[in-house]
């Protein structure tokens, strides 16, 4: 048995190793930060330099309105009809965008809460844990620009190789979310129907499985409002939708349809992280 | 007939449990007691193999239980039922399916799995539960229900695996005078009426001593009393709980719950 004065010469050991890692990662942290602005040519000097020309850019972006006219029809140079004179196409595209992004979520989400479930050293053998995870950190590790380069090679230009990029990285991500919401599971319910002869899959069915349900719809929909985001990027390498589009109209410096894509990406982008934020907290409050 | 022999279970240094031998008659409610970390548990999850015994044997009418393994074993899991301290039911899913899961092991694993359940076992369920007075509750999640409800609904669903055995781990632990008395009215009566052994953990020794056909008292893992409740004198509760300190409970003749 140990005496009290044993167990009050432990705990200050033990804090002074906190009080040294804590101080040892405060300088790791700056020191970190420093190497990578050297790196990133991260400079004060290179900020002030390169902001007039950002200046400029932005300038140009600016459409050309004007008062009188601005209700006017699509002929008339100054009207919204005039800087929106694509507005059905894009429309059609950030469409486009927007399904490439809800699909792409629909089947990542549906293969990562499965996997989750197999990444769970609580529910499965560690080593069967340690091995999903590990598959989960590559497939998250690679950006999704990078797996569509790849399959836009292998498919052709359209939207396929973009579903497919985000996709995988997708699954990367929510399992492993997931898989930390099931190791945080409340197991005493699932440990009495395995007392019951019920097997591993019914245990876990009825047990785990309603408990992360909300949160992992929840993750689901953070996952779709990223993915579209994502969506969009991705089209700037051949993969379809309004990236695409956008890629194109900034290589040929037509300013204000830069601008116009752009005001239609944000409206769209906010639209979607509102109602998907409404439904998150409609699902976390099924908890 | 249950027979332990031998029964020991070790984790790292610890002994848990050391060579427990024990024959269990059918229909006898045998209480267990002993003070905090004296092997209660260990020795119930041992039975039901939640927990792997170190060494010694399990035998039930002759079957050997220490070896089972895959659909065997959950054969066996379903024919001795556990009850738990904490109840465990599922609290998001309503009281009906909780009741509906002690038939996991007698359904398909495809239809069990789409939450498919017959007309007669559902009709089954809520006999049970109307013989304890839950009916209403059937529709209601698991979890709203008072811990009470909630231990009632779990000696439902361990009757619905049509246990040969049950195993309760007290059971009442977490549960007022009133409730504590409706749980262990129930178990007492499903030792009687049913001709099922239960074998249940309790730390209130005035529980166990009107409630249980037989005690048997663990110290260290080890039996160090086992017979009638009458025989369980205060001097004999004294050695089992050690020095008479706020660890060794009230000792009294009357009936627990016979003030409220
Ligand atoms: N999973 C485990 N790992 C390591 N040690 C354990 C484990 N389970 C139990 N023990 C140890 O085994 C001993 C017996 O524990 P057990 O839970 O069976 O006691 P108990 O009689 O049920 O106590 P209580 O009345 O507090 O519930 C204790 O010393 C405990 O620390
Ligand atoms: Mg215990």
């Amino acid at each position: 048995m140990a005496s009290p004065e044993e167990i009050e010469t432990a705990w200050r050991a033990r804090r002074r190793a906190r009080l040294f890692w804590f101080a040892f990662g405060t300088v790791a942290f700056f020191a970190a930060f420093a190497i990578s602005a050297q790196v990133a040519e991260l400079s004060p000097a290179a900020l002030i330099a390169g902001a007039p020309r950002m200046g400029a850019y932005f300038g140009q972006l600016i459409p050309d309105l004007r008062w009188p006219v601005l209700f006017a029809g699509a002929e008339t140079p100054g009207s919204l009809a005039y800087w929106f004179y694509r507005l059905d196409i894009w429309l059609r595209l950030l469409l486009e965008t927007s399904q490439m992004a809800a699909l792409a979520t629909l089947l990542g989400a549906g293969l990562a809460l499965p996997l989750s479930f197999f990444a769970s050293a609580n529910l499965v053998s560690p080593r069967l844990a340690f091995t999903t995870r590990r598959l989960f950190d590559c497939l998250r590790s690679i950006p999704d620009i990078v797996y569509a380069l790849v399959l836009v090679w292998a498919f052709g230009v359209g939207p396929l190789a973009g579903i497919l990029a985000i996709m995988l990285h997708t699954l990367g991500a929510l399992g492993k979310l997931l898989a930390d919401v099931v190791e945080n599971a409340d197991l005493r319910a699932r440990e009495a129907l395995i007392a019951a002869g019920g097997s591993w899959l019914q245990a876990t069915r009825f047990a785990v499985l309603p408990q992360v349900l909300p949160n992992f719809l929840s993750y689901a929909l953070l996952r779709f409002e990223i993915n579209v985001r994502g969506a969009t990027v991705i089209g700037v390498v051949g993969a379809g939708g309004i990236g695409q589009e956008l890629y194109a109209v900034i290589s040929f410096n037509y300013y204000q349809e830069i601008s116009a894509i752009v005001v239609l990406i944000i409206l769209t982008v906010s639209v979607i992280d509102l109602a998907s934020e409404w439904l998150r907290s409609r699902a976390m409050s099924l908890q | 007939m249950l027979e332990l022999e031998g029964l020991s279970c070790r984790f790292g240094e610890t002994v848990a449990v050391a060579e427990v031998s024990l024959r269990v008659p059918e229909g006898q409610m045998l209480g267990i007691i002993g003070r905090s970390g004296a092997g209660k548990t260990t020795l119930l999850r041992m039975i039901n193999r939640l927990q792997e015994p170190s060494a010694g044997a399990i035998r039930f009418h002759g079957q050997e239980i220490t070896r089972l393994r895959g659909k065997a074993l959950r054969r066996w899991r379903a024919q001795c039922a556990m009850i738990f301290q904490h109840f465990n039911l599922i609290p998001r899913l309503d009281v009906l399916t909780n009741v509906l899961m002690g038939r996991l092991f007698y359904r398909s694993e495809m239809a069990s799995l789409l939450g498919l359940f017959a007309a007669s076992e559902r009709a089954l369920a809520l006999e049970l539960l109307e013989r304890h007075g839950l009916l209403e509750t059937a529709l209601k999640r698991a979890g709203t229900l008072s811990g009470g409800q909630q231990q009632r609904v779990a000696i439902c669903r361990a009757l619905m695996q049509e246990p040969r055995l049950i195993l309760a781990d007290e059971p009442v632990a977490s549960l007022d005078p009133r409730n504590a008395q409706l749980v262990m009215d129930a178990l007492r009566r499903i030792s009687r009426e049913d001709g099922i052994s239960v074998l249940v953990n309790l730390h209130d020794l005035r529980i166990a001593r009107s409630y249980c056909d037989r005690i048997v008292a663990l110290s260290a893992g080890r039996v160090v009393f086992d017979g009638a409740p009458d025989a369980l004198t205060e001097s004999r509760a004294r050695e089992i709980y050690g020095a008479p300190d706020e660890e060794s409970p009230a000792f009294e003749t009357s009936h627990p719950f016979a003030v409220v």
